[in-house]
């Protein structure tokens, strides 16, 4: 029998004064145990919500059926019947939003721990050996290039490796991953869990070839010569800066560029690696999304005597996860409000400081979140040594540059058609390069919505 | 032959290295003014380096490589059939090539090898091409033979005179313009110090420059922002809006400042390197 009631096991975490020290993962996976139990709570209602409003379809009741009974090998091929990277989207999706947020349980008892369940059933299937990689269709003979190797081009990959064509991802750096490597710490999506599921997506046939930059070591036309359709999952790869005089002084770092530092380089293991970083006394930190949170708690773990995250809203309105947002807090990073900066201040071209005015909230924006005015005469200084700049991204703009009859709006972003194709013949797109910049999760129900629009655009070929 | 694969190797003096890579993909796609990102180990850099030549028959392009830091000395310590664990490119926007008139091509050390290609295309390209060489002393001053060939004149000049004439190119190319050379653009590679000083001069003479600049890259393809550097006042990403810019209007003091940021910890990583390449193990457990 389910036993609803009992309490909603939130999972183990590494102590705050710990882990703040080092860049291992917070979460820790469930017990056997644990497992049996959480699950166990799940009363597998017939419409399930939880299923019904996951971005890429789990079959949730029944993965979690499988673990109750501890047949962890077939919990984890129910997962990766609609979704091939369980490992990556139980720790990183904000399950809040999707199915725990739906969870019949969560007024009364709080929602089923579907993310931990998750984590665990991909993690304990891939350390006994009870992952298989999907079977894959008898082979199409049709070619298709996934351009990136993030989280978008990864799902759609596997999708068109399923239907039986043979697939190629180009990525421009020297690892797998894209945003998941470079921009996503350690601390929660080690790297080891990037590196097995792209070791199952190649498992299913698969090529990964690292060092090409689409749009420059070769373009889209030179694909469309090689490949039967081309995927462009090239992610939102522009940091956006924020203009202020002062910000090109030294000691001012964009997200992107602290993260990558710290994730895709390793810098926080020179000179063990080649690749330094340098941390200050005090670290601002402005905006307050995910991102922002991931380079503030990066920061922390350097050993500075301050990270403020600075944001120009009030804590409601942070884009960031909850849960994001209290771990950065355990951490010690502390968070200011309704700040906008005016101008980084230097010597010697170094930071010294950054000028903020305050705000308070006026009328909402077209997107319904009140939009910050500036209080006239409320000026001063915050003493600061590092900015990272996290204020959010927007698409490479190398492969549209390159690609005429590419169309894409002045934001840089590719624009579809109601049937999702760009203006070029089987060249498909998806995930931060149509969307500007969203979450790992609608990035790969892109991916596998595209790979189904190219397998139906590939059978009338 | 596998890629990445050096096929040959060549050392040019004490610290510069030339070395022809197998890589297809670029060889057949790049063009006067681009570079390509070099790793050499698990863990290493991500170093950029121009390009100086490509050869789309044969599937290799060569680098010549200044042995500075950790990474780059780790670089020339390669030998023939070594292979670098990543290279891709290429990368950056290309010069823009057209008959300019006229056109001086300056190279400053290691500089010389990356001026290289510009020069070639330039000539191809119908321009008047004259070639001014510096470098500290005759050991540094490298490619003259090979910048000879595609240049209509060659002017060398090292600080301390033991080859060419004694002085700075500065002085080379105040020297030309005395003599009545009329120069309608300048390209220009090298130290930033001295490219902020050329691009001044040529200023100041007529003549239009443009500086290749080399800021602290990371990914290379304009994803961290990194390497941004100011010119007429405008926040540009080296990697791909550059690296070559018309450099009247370059901040160089910024960009002298931004390079500097890691020297300290760059130093550090140079002598453990050295110090483990040079270490002979006494306690037999190494």
């Amino acid at each position: 029998m389910p036993t609803p009631s009992a309490p909603r096991n939130p999972g183990r975490q590494q102590a705050p004064e710990e882990r703040k020290h080092n860049f291992d993962e917070v979460a820790q996976i469930f017990t056997d145990e644990e497992a049996r139990a959480e699950a166990n709570r799940c009363l597998h209602c017939k419409n399930a919500r939880c299923q019904a409003n996951c971005p890429v379809g789990v079959q949730i009741p029944d993965f979690i059926a499988y673990v109750k009974e501890g047949k962890i090998g077939e919990a984890a091929s129910k997962i990766m019947e609609t979704s091939l990277l369980p490992a990556i989207c139980g720790r990183v999706c904000p399950q809040e939003k999707h199915c725990e947020g739906n969870c019949v349980l969560k007024d009364k008892f709080g929602s089923v721990n579907i993310g931990m369940l998750e984590r665990y059933t991909a993690d304990t299937a891939r350390q006994r050996g009870l992952l298989k990689a999907p079977q894959t269709a008898s082979k199409t003979g049709k070619k298709v290039a996934c351009i990136g190797s993030g989280p978008s081009s990864i799902a759609a990959a596997a999708e068109l490796a399923r239907a039986g064509h043979e697939v190629t991802v180009l990525e421009a750096l020297h690892a797998f991953g894209g945003v998941l490597r470079y921009g996503i710490p350690s601390f929660r999506l080690p790297r080891e869990v990037i590196d097995h599921e792209i070791e199952t997506v190649k498992a299913m046939g698969v090529r990964f070839i690292p060092d090409v930059l689409v749009g420059s070591t070769e373009t889209v036309a030179d694909l469309l010569h090689q490949f039967d359709a081309v995927y462009v999952g090239s992610g939102a790869g522009l940091p956006t800066m924020t203009g202020i005089p002062g910000e090109n002084g030294v000691g001012v770092y964009s997200a992107n560029e602290f993260l990558t530092r710290i994730n895709l380089m390793q810098a926080y293991k020179f000179p063990q690696t080649d690749t330094p970083i340098k941390i200050g006394k005090h670290v601002v930190v402005l905006g307050a999304g995910n991102s922002a949170m991931d380079a503030a708690r990066s920061a922390m773990r350097l050993g500075p005597q301050s990270v403020t995250v600075c944001y120009r809203r009030s804590a409601a309105e942070m884009p960031a996860r909850a849960a994001e947002v209290e771990h950065a807090k355990e951490e010690g990073v502390t968070f200011e409000f309704l700040l906008t900066p005016k101008e980084i201040l230097t010597e010697d071209g170094r930071v010294t400081g950054i000028r903020f005015t305050r705000n308070e909230l006026g009328a909402p924006d077209e997107k319904g979140r009140r939009r910050p005015v500036e209080i006239p005469g409320t000026e001063f200084v915050k003493k600061a040594d590092t900015i990272i700049v996290a204020i959010g991204q927007r698409p490479n703009p190398i492969i549209a540059k390159t690609t005429p009859d590419l169309k894409t709006t002045s934001r840089g972003v590719v624009e579809m058609d109601e049937q999702g194709k760009t203006s070029i013949p089987g060249v498909y797109a998806g995930g931060d390069i149509i969307r500007g910049g969203a979450t790992v999760l609608l990035a790969m129900k892109d991916g596998i919505e595209a790979a189904k629009r190219i397998n139906a655009y590939l059978e009338g070929k | 032959m596998q890629e990445n694969e050096i096929v040959l190797r060549e050392q040019l003096n004490d610290v510069v290295v030339k070395f022809e890579i197998y890589k297809p993909l670029i060889a057949k796609s790049a063009r006067a003014g681009q570079f390509v990102i070099l790793r050499g180990r698990e863990g290493g850099e991500r170093v950029p380096v121009t390009l100086v030549d490509w050869n789309k028959q044969t599937g290799t392009i060569t680098v010549i490589i200044q042995a500075i830091g950790k990474s780059t000395s780790l670089f020339n310590s390669f030998q023939k059939g070594d292979r670098f664990l990543n290279v891709a490119g290429p990368l950056g926007t290309p010069v823009e090539i057209k008959n300019y008139g006229t056109a001086v091509v300056v190279g400053g050390g290691v500089g010389i090898a990356e001026v290289y290609p510009i020069a070639r295309a330039l000539k191809e390209a119908g321009n008047r091409v004259i070639a001014v060489l510096g470098a500290r002393t005759k050991e540094l001053l490298i490619l003259e033979k090979e910048m000879c060939a595609v240049c209509d004149k060659t002017v060398s000049a090292t600080d301390d005179g033991s080859y060419g004439m004694k002085g700075r190119v500065t002085d080379a190319i105040e020297a030309l313009y005395k003599a009545g050379e009329k120069m309608n653009v300048g390209f220009i590679i090298g130290p930033i110090v001295m490219m902020k000083f050329t691009s001044c001069l040529m200023d100041k003479l007529g003549i239009e420059p443009y500086a290749s600049l080399n800021p602290i890259m990371l990914d290379g393809t304009g994803m961290c922002g990194c390497c941004r550097v100011s010119v007429g006042g405008q926040v540009k990403f080296a990697c791909v809006d550059g690296p070559m810019f018309p450099s009247r209007t370059i901040d160089f003091d910024e960009l002298i400042r931004r390079t500097s940021e890691y020297k300290v910890l760059e130093q550090e990583s140079l002598d453990k390197f050295q110090h483990e390449k040079d270490h002979v193990c006494k306690c037999g457990l190494h």
